[in-house]
């Protein structure tokens, strides 16, 4: 499967569904889909129908405003189905909440407050160590989110109890709702920070799958630490007008910009199309 | 006769039921020496996670535990667990549907002069409002082993507060006739109920005594389970006695007392008196003597039932 080409189909849904539920959070969405395209596709050990396999790998999305990615791609990959998605979302009733619930076939742990994640992440990479299962944990922050002192508690726990089947991703685009994150409360060098907890540091284009996938193959072979990936990615990535600006944390498009992105979307899709022969 | 304290007791039941049941795991935020946990740590230290004094992350590491299949027990002084941990507890716990137990130490004003910072006081109104937890005072320490044989077998989420030092016995040996969720009547009476949790049932107890010597005969109803309330009894007691009396180691917003109102305001409306602790600072001294200046103990209890009884 073409991964690019994968997630280039998967922002045309997120849009669809915020379009027409009128309500999301695009910005995070579509800096996090490289991540989650990787994973539901070819990194992690997931089934529909293995829901409750205790080997089966774990997703925590504690970054819980980028729901509409996950729905997305849990859609997509069969767990629940598109067309109850699509009508449903954020209405009376709806399963689809517009945060994560794990009453949800697929969705482990429920967010939206943030910085309950990694340390969520961390309880389960510990059962797993604890009973000796091959599975990996893997959970999504985002970097505005890790001003929350939880986090920090979560940094300091996991290198201590070694949990090597642990790999966090640090959505580091930058920006959050009122404006740059190194504005609003910095983190420095983050990378250095976590290398003194304790932590396997690797700092990669967040929105580059062959730099995902390198990544997490490199956090498997680390043994004895977890592994920490500060993902460099863009707010918006994928729509011109869209890219790096903080007012599409939670901003639903217009008609005209949707027709806008999505024809960004379309043409890049032929283009990777045009790339490899089809 | 010297008795357990409760806490000591629930590490008995967990070194024995861990024997049977590999998935218990305890976790302690640097408590595990007054939480009475050091020899379940010692003996069993494949079951014992220690997360220095991070409250936080107890609850939500528990709860990933919990959701990975293990039965974790989250072991905390109770002003710290359930007011630190608080949003942990409503979500990760509560509204993720994890079966996490947290127990609460050293609870309501077990810690005396150390202040309000480590009281309780506010934890049944607290927990108690989180859709998915169960809370539990127990009073002596066979309720309470009776209760955590209970709890480590079940699969919902639940807080237990516990004391700091033994708690009164107030079974006799055989005594106690233990049915979950269900209050203990441990004085039988028709002139008044007392509705008490926690160690204020002794207090209830030993008033009642007192009061029967004036003629005056108390029903007594040690009500562990705070959340979910055994309403039934509340009712027969409102039917049955006509006036009820709660004491309860918890402010006056939101513990046993408001519990108890609710239930007879709409179904059985008596006469209700409630004695807790205020809405306010607490005055400093030990847990005895904080209960008999506001009037928790068995003294204060006879005084206000006598004060409910017609002239």
């Amino acid at each position: 499967m073409n991964l690019e080409r994968k997630a280039v189909d998967l922002r045309l849904e997120i849009l669809d569904l915020i379009c027409s539920a009128g309500t999301g959070h695009i910005g995070g969405d579509f800096s996090a889909i490289d991540i989650l395209t990787y994973l539901y596709y070819e990194g992690m050990n997931i089934s529909p129908d293995r829901v409750d396999d205790p080997d089966r790998d774990r997703f925590i999305l504690s970054k819980g405003h980028a729901v509409e990615a996950l729905y997305s791609v849990l859609a997509d990959r069969g767990f629940f189905d598109r067309q109850a998605l699509h009508n449903t979302y954020s209405r009376l009733g709806s399963p689809f909440i517009g945060h994560p619930n794990n009453q949800l076939p697929g969705i482990e742990m429920n967010s939206g407050s943030l910085g309950h994640g990694l340390p969520a992440a961390v309880g389960i990479a510990l059962a797993g160590q604890m009973d000796g299962r091959p599975y990996y944990t893997y959970v999504l922050t985002g970097d505005g989110e890790l001003a929350e002192g939880s986090v920090w508690e979560a940094f300091m726990a996991a290198p201590h109890f070694k949990l090597d089947h642990l790999v966090a991703f640090i959505d580091r685009n930058g920006l959050q709702i009122s404006g740059r994150t190194e504005d609003v409360m910095p983190q420095g060098d983050l990378a250095g920070k976590l290398r003194l907890f304790g932590w396997e540091v690797q700092e990669i284009d967040g929105n580059s799958i062959p730099a995902i996938r390198a990544a997490v193959q490199h956090a498997k072979e680390t043994q004895g630490r977890p592994s920490a990936i500060i993902a460099d990615t863009v707010k918006g990535c994928g729509v011109s007008f869209m890219e790096n600006r903080a007012g599409w944390h939670h901003r639903v498009p217009t008609a005209e910009e949707a027709a806008q992105a999505r024809g960004e979307l379309m043409q890049k899709a032929r283009e990777l199309d045009e790339r490899s022969g089809k | 006769m010297s008795v357990p304290a409760n806490k000591q007791v629930i590490c008995d039941v967990l070194k024995e039921e861990v024997q049977r049941e590999p998935g218990i795991v305890v976790l302690c935020s640097d408590s595990r020496g007054s939480g009475s946990m050091t020899s379940f740590f010692d003996e069993y230290p494949d079951h014992s996670v220690e997360v220095g004094i991070a409250e936080q992350d107890l609850v939500t590491i528990s709860a990933g535990l919990a959701a990975s299949g293990k039965r974790p027990f989250a072991i905390s002084p109770a002003s710290f667990l359930a007011a630190r941990s608080f949003e942990q507890i409503k979500i990760d716990v509560g509204y993720s549907h994890t079966n996490v137990k947290l127990v609460g130490i050293s609870g309501g004003v077990s810690y005396g002069a150390l202040g309000s910072s480590h009281h309780s006081a506010q934890d049944i109104a607290a927990v108690g409002a989180l859709p998915g937890l169960r809370v539990y005072l127990p009073s002596d320490w066979q309720l309470t082993r009776s209760l955590t044989e209970h709890l480590v077998r079940d699969d919902e989420a639940a807080y237990i507060r516990v004391g700091r030092s033994a708690s009164p016995q107030v079974y006799g040996a055989g005594e106690l006739q233990f049915e979950m969720d269900r209050a203990v009547t441990v004085r039988e009476g028709g002139d008044l109920t007392i509705i008490a949790c926690g160690d204020a049932v002794y207090e209830a107890v030993c008033a009642a005594d007192q009061l029967a010597g004036a003629g005056i005969r108390c029903r007594v109803l040690d009500m562990y389970c705070l959340k979910p309330l055994d309403a039934e009894a509340v009712l027969r007691a409102a039917r049955e006695t006509g006036r009820i009396l709660t004491v309860e180691e918890h402010s006056i917003v939101g513990g046993l007392g408001s519990l108890v109102c609710q239930v007879t305001a709409q179904a059985c409306p008596v006469p209700v008196k409630s004695l807790a602790l205020p809405d306010s600072e607490i005055v400093t001294g030990s847990q005895r003597e904080v209960y008999h200046y506001y009037g928790l103990d068995a003294e204060g209890i006879c005084r206000a039932a006598r004060e409910m009884m017609p002239a």
